[in-house]
């Protein structure tokens, strides 16, 4: 029977370099780490108001001028808005512009909105039950971005009542004179 | 200068440590993350403070910021379904071989009358497609001729159906938008519209996560939640 000697006999434990091991490891985690997600999509929840054919104007509700703020929002993430419902050509409201920012942005300006509502409850103005009302009036200009971005700060502010409803044509000459009177 | 000779050790370090490492690593990604899905076009999500989560089984509009509608729906076997009906109610006479490339794809962006062909397409041919596609016609009126959007939801709102993991119970499938930030107003404007002349008044949109600002309602509101 033939009989395998090894001469001399390995003294050492064979020793493997790993660092091929270690780069293919890496490559394998950078491919995982481009091409999966941990988390799930974000979603924002959105309610229109309900639009039902049949109702008559008289049935809607009223909002009240003292509660309502109008938000127009424009190109440029630009927004105007003013005090009341906008709904009277003949007395036109006082029409300004702010942005988008964490100071002295429109933030602030729902703020306000919030305690001057609150401050016309405890004068005796307006009911106890009566809210702060935001309508949001996109015009065509305006991003979606912008529009997430407005609805956003209603939960940000907790307003508790909003509405996104469509631009007047009375809105539409607001921010036309607005920018026609600031030239830039 | 007195010449200070260091010794030369040999610079062997043992890498067993750091495969460690790798493969750790490696094993954490592998199990809680899953492969991102495919996108029929990219889309640059605006960012919001909600935190919701949107259960499996919804239907997807997607809108890019030219204003171009796409439409999918995430439960391969409703997409099934889906489609079937889509072939009988529009007399498409699709092949086994099309319904496959629609429920394994990743959403449709064509009118009916081209969408035999887009089907027919290799998945690569069909991104090509995707980037010069009209998208589905979408417009504010109420027929289902021309605004094709209004004929997709319309066929799969009652098929797709979302089933809670903890109840068990199975609920109508939600309508999220995918739209772009860059998009404009009156594009989104004909897909709310659309959801709106359905009935349909409930809807998402997906959105990045936005850190609440500190000092806000929302914050406080917040902080009171957890201290309960």
């Amino acid at each position: 029977m033939a009989e395998i000697e090894v001469k001399g006999g390995k003294k050492h434990a064979p020793r493997i370099d790993l660092t091929p091991m270690v780069d293919l490891g890496f490559l394998l985690i950078t491919f995982f780490m481009l091409t999966t997600t941990m988390s799930k999509p974000k979603a924002m929840e959105i309610q229109m108001p309900f639009k039902d054919k049949n109702l008559k104007d008289e049935d809607k509700n009223k909002v009240k001028k003292d509660e309502a703020l109008t938000v127009l929002l424009s190109k440029d993430h630009r927004i105007y808005y003013y005090n009341g419902i906008g709904d009277d050509p003949t007395n036109p409201p006082q029409v300004e512009v702010t942005y988008f920012k964490d100071k002295d942005g429109i933030r602030d300006v729902l703020i306000n909105k919030k305690k001057s509502v609150q401050d016309l409850i405890s004068k005796g103005v307006l009911n106890a039950q009566d809210k702060a009302i935001v309508l949001i009036k996109p015009d065509s200009n305006s991003t979606t971005e912008d529009l997430i971005s407005i609805l956003d700060e209603m939960t940000i502010n907790a307003i508790p009542v909003y509405a996104v409803v469509d631009i007047t044509e009375v809105d539409q000459d607001f921010i036309k004179a607005t920018e026609a009177a600031n030239p830039q | 200068m007195p010449k200070i000779k260091l010794p030369r050790k040999s610079t062997h370090i043992d890498m067993t440590a750091m495969c460690d490492v790798a493969f750790l690593l490696l094993t954490f990604f592998m199990l809680a993350t899953k492969f991102k899905p495919e996108e029929p076009v990219q889309i640059v999500q605006p960012a919001s403070t909600s935190t919701k989560n949107i259960p499996d089984g919804y239907m997807k509009i997607t809108l890019d910021k030219l204003g171009r509608v796409f439409f999918d729906v995430d439960n391969k076997v409703q997409k099934e379904e889906l489609i079937q009906r889509i072939n009988e109610g529009k007399n498409l006479g699709l092949t086994e071989a099309e319904v496959k490339s629609f429920v394994t794809g990743s959403g449709v962006g064509v009118p009916f009358s081209q969408l035999k062909q887009y089907l027919a397409l290799t998945p690569a041919q069909q991104t090509a497609f995707d980037k010069t596609t009209r998208g589905i016609p979408t417009d504010t009126t109420e027929s289902f001729e021309t605004n094709e959007l209004a004929y997709w939801l319309d066929a799969s709102r009652f098929i797709v159906k979302s089933v809670d993991h903890n109840t068990g119970k199975e609920t109508q499938g939600r309508i999220v938008i995918k739209a772009d930030g860059d998009a404009k107003y009156p594009d989104v404007s004909k897909v709310i519209g659309t959801l709106g002349h359905l009935g349909i008044f409930k809807f998402s949109f997906f959105t990045d996560l936005k850190g609440i600002p500190p000092g806000t309602a929302l914050a406080e509101s917040g902080a009171k939640q957890d201290a309960e």
